[in-house]
């Protein structure tokens, strides 16, 4: 589980004079104990020292469920590998959500800015406020970019990319970065979307493969059946898009079901697994009358059965000491961040499923699998 | 003031603690936009002063702007601590998931660590809260503020160490983890935690006193002994302002003061009911309010001490309509009231408790409530609230030195905590 949270100091290096002041032992010491971005941050929201933060600089409407962002983060972003994923963090009912996305932008940043497409969902709060609210000149926080699904160094002679739904973002980072750095081998791109209306990059995707004599696009449309490949993902569709799968080097991209196809296709052939990312919505069945799930205990590495119990007692059955006073939910000591998982607080009776908040452990109960940052 | 709180039986506390927990509920469902703005208002306001206020300090060598400086530096301090800084340590922004509101991280413009507060406050002072003995807030250990602190010459000097701990509150508060007078008295030693505790103390005191009395006054030049005065008469106009919202939040005459014995095996209700009787308020404006980080609502402050603060006087009404129909004292008044009442107490305990009376002794609760007008109500609640709970009544007659000297350490006092648990389960899970 990754800390969405990351405060990384940039890299140093190219900074002006103003930055260099800001960073000063001076102004630090100056605006103890609070820093310097608490009182920055109130005038220029960009100009911080520490946080990552990104302003909105043009937004895009491709298809009916989707918006598309492009982002101009501040001087403390590191930059993205294709691929890759970043926490984008809004604000929304005084609550701050941060959800993750994949830049869908070539890691060649053109001005400093990189492109985020977010589909959205009925359920999904961020990017259902991403689309209303996603205006330029807003800002919005970001973490350092995470994930291991990249391309690898040096680059295979074949790839071939496999995306599903809002799955495209990722493989269409890589493709991107692939054409901007003159890749001269094969690209097969492979991507489903339910319909036409649905299809992301549909205008770029095909000047693209024009421009482009290795690469091959085809689009599948899960609920209609339009040539050259209809319905969802088969091992016949392949040929469209390589010449042969076996040894390309493979990202797929999308919903688990996507993903458990081709890998039983690649099971088949005896190939080893190729690399994936799932973009999946929390699961949120649960049955409050009985303990199930296991409890994980991030930091210390520890994982235990739900008993049922509030999960300071379990985090002492595992043996662990985590810092508390009241054990009756009042004096706050014993907040701890849970990472994933929901818990019912035992006063209230209220479920909380939110990815990546506190959580006092000595009045909440698992219900279902929890990762504690213990 | 009742002198006497009716005794509530075991079905009324769990309905009262019932009807407590859905004003919680209620208030936790509304959280909102309307918090966050509001502190972070509040925290734009406190810095926007306290840069106005340093800027002035500049000047200062022009009377306007040392003394426009320093009132700002003063009100920016007073937010900082009071309205921001104690109550975002209380969790009461958690919700927000804003690390920059985290209760957990949170660090304050004073001299006490944010760690150690969050020790020495939120847990020992408000889960023990009045409990004499066990909540260290009952003067702090420097001074005698309950009739069952036994009476010593040192305590002739009552009035004093008030006067120096108010002048001096951000150290005394800084010290107050640490139980410097436990070490001071020979009672424990300055073990590895201690010292642990004491190096936090010093790094947070030197950061504090670079930029106060040194960088600011440094920068600003031929300002020099202006910029020193004004943030030393900053940090001094908070310190008074603070010692008296605090002290006015437990002390002032007709709170009540309750004993180990007692409240041993507590449920949910009983909690809540000595949360109510134990704190005071204060009434006054909305501006007194906020400068007050809303602790002049303490009592709904030590009901839901994990609320967002500006939404007490929202709930004032709500908790005074359900402590009217149980019967329940509800102590409030004017800041000039409840602070001269404050200090006659201090200025009453620094004597010996007068002979013939027998005030300060246990177990002789109603006489004491007939001789003593002063203090007619603690020793009438902790016999009649003995009967009322599962301890048997003989047992507050247990000599002094006895029941309340193996209190005193702090690690002990954790343990009595576990069993308190599954007793509170019917009422907490309801």
């Amino acid at each position: 589980m990754h800390d969405l949270r990351s405060t990384d100091r940039p890299a140093p290096g190219r900074r002006g004079l103003g930055r260099r002041l800001l960073h000063s032992s001076l102004l630090e010491a100056l605006t103890y104990p609070h820093g310097v971005d608490r009182y920055v941050e109130l005038v220029r929201p960009l100009l911080l020292t520490r946080d990552v933060r990104a302003e909105v600089t043009a937004v895009r409407l491709q298809t009916p469920k989707s918006v598309t962002l492009t982002l101009r983060p501040n001087e403390n972003w590191r930059g993205f590998r294709a691929g890759q994923f970043v926490g984008v963090s809004v604000e929304i009912d005084g609550v701050r959500l941060t959800r993750p996305y994949s830049p869908a932008s070539a890691e060649q940043a053109r001005e400093g800015t990189f492109e985020l497409t977010v589909s959205t969902h009925p359920q999904g709060r961020v990017s259902r406020y991403l689309r209303d609210h996603g205006r330029a000149g807003k800002i919005v926080g970001l973490t350092q970019a995470q994930g291991e699904f990249v391309l690898p160094d040096p680059r295979p002679e074949r790839l071939l990319l496999i995306s599903g739904g809002s799955g495209i973002t990722p493989v269409m980072a890589m493709l991107r970065t692939l054409c901007e750095e003159g890749f001269e081998g094969e690209i097969g791109f492979l991507n489903y979307a339910r319909s036409p209306l649905a299809a992301l990059y549909e205008v770029e995707l095909r000047t693209l493969a024009d421009r482009h004599a290795g690469l091959k696009v085809a689009r599948g449309f899960t609920r209609s059946d339009t040539p050259p490949i209809s319905g969802r993902f088969r091992r016949e569709h392949l040929p469209a898009v390589i010449s042969d799968h076996a040894d390309a080097g493979t990202f797929v991209c999308g919903p688990p079901a996507l993903i458990d196809s081709v890998r039983t296709v690649w099971a088949a052939d005896g190939l080893p697994e190729p690399a994936v990312e799932m973009f999946t919505a929390p699961a949120l069945a649960f049955d409050t009358d009985v303990a199930e799930g296991v409890v994980r205990f991030a930091r210390s590495g520890r994982e235990a059965a739900n008993s049922g119990l509030p999960l300071l007692e379990q985090a002492e059955d595992a043996g662990l000491r985590p810092e508390h006073g009241c054990r009756m939910g009042i004096c706050n000591t014993c907040s701890c961040r849970k990472t994933a998982g929901t818990v019912r607080n035992v006063i209230s009776g209220a479920l909380s499923t939110a990815e990546e908040e506190q959580i006092r452990v000595c009045v909440s109960v698992p219900v279902g699998d929890v990762v504690l940052d213990l | 003031m009742p002198t006497s709180p009716p005794v509530l039986d075991p079905e009324q506390l769990e309905a009262f603690g019932r009807e407590l927990d859905e004003i919680r509920a209620r208030v936790v469902a509304d959280l909102g936009e309307r918090d966050t703005d509001y502190i972070n208002n509040v925290i734009r306001a406190q810095r926007g002063l306290e840069v106005l206020g340093r800027g002035l300090l500049f000047l200062g060598f022009l009377p306007p702007a040392w003394i426009g400086g320093t009132a700002a530096l003063s009100l920016s301090k007073i937010l900082d601590n009071m309205e921001i800084g104690h109550n975002v340590m209380h969790g009461q922004y958690d919700w927000t998931a804003d690390p920059r509101l985290d209760g957990k991280t949170f660090e304050w413009d004073t001299a006490c660590p944010a760690d150690q507060w969050r020790h020495s406050h939120n847990y020992m002072h408000h889960t023990h809260t009045n409990i004499v003995g066990k909540d260290r807030d009952i003067g702090y250990g420097i001074l005698r503020m309950s009739e069952d602190q036994p009476w010593r010459p040192y305590y002739l000097g009552n009035p004093l160490y008030a006067a120096l701990l108010a002048t001096f509150f951000q150290y005394g508060v800084a010290m107050h983890d640490l139980e410097a007078e436990q070490i001071a008295a020979g009672e424990e030693g300055l073990d590895d935690e201690k010292r642990e505790k004491l190096q936090a103390v010093w790094h947070k005191v030197r950061g504090q006193t670079l930029k106060d009395y040194v960088l600011f006054p440094l920068l600003s030049g031929p300002s020099f002994p202006f910029v020193l005065a004004g943030n030393a008469t900053a940090n001094l106009t908070r310190n008074l302002w603070a010692f008296t919202i605090i002290f006015c939040g437990h002390f002032p005459e007709g709170t009540h003061e309750f004993r180990e014995q007692e409240t041993e095996e507590e449920t949910r209700g009983q909690w809540y009911y000595r949360q109510m009787l134990g704190s005071a308020n204060l009434t006054g404006g909305r501006l007194f309010h906020i400068l007050a980080g809303n602790l002049s609502f303490q009592i709904e402050h030590h009901l839901f001490p994990d609320l967002p603060a500006h939404r007490y006087g929202e709930i004032a009404e709500d908790v005074r309509e359900i402590r009217e129909r149980y019967g329940l004292p509800y102590n409030t008044g004017p800041l000039h009231r409840q602070f001269a009442s404050v200090v006659r107490k201090i200025v009453k305990l620094a004597l010996p408790p007068l002979p013939g009376l027998r005030v300060c002794e246990p177990g002789v609760g109603d006489q004491t409530a007939e001789a003593s007008p002063q203090q007619p109500s603690a020793a009438d609640t902790r016999s009649r609230k003995a009967a009322a709970t599962r301890t048997s009544p003989s047992k507050p007659a247990a000599p002094r030195t006895s029941s309340r000297k193996p209190a005193a350490p702090k690690r002990r006092a954790r343990k009595p905590a576990a069993p308190k648990r599954r007793a509170r389960k019917p009422a907490g899970v309801a």
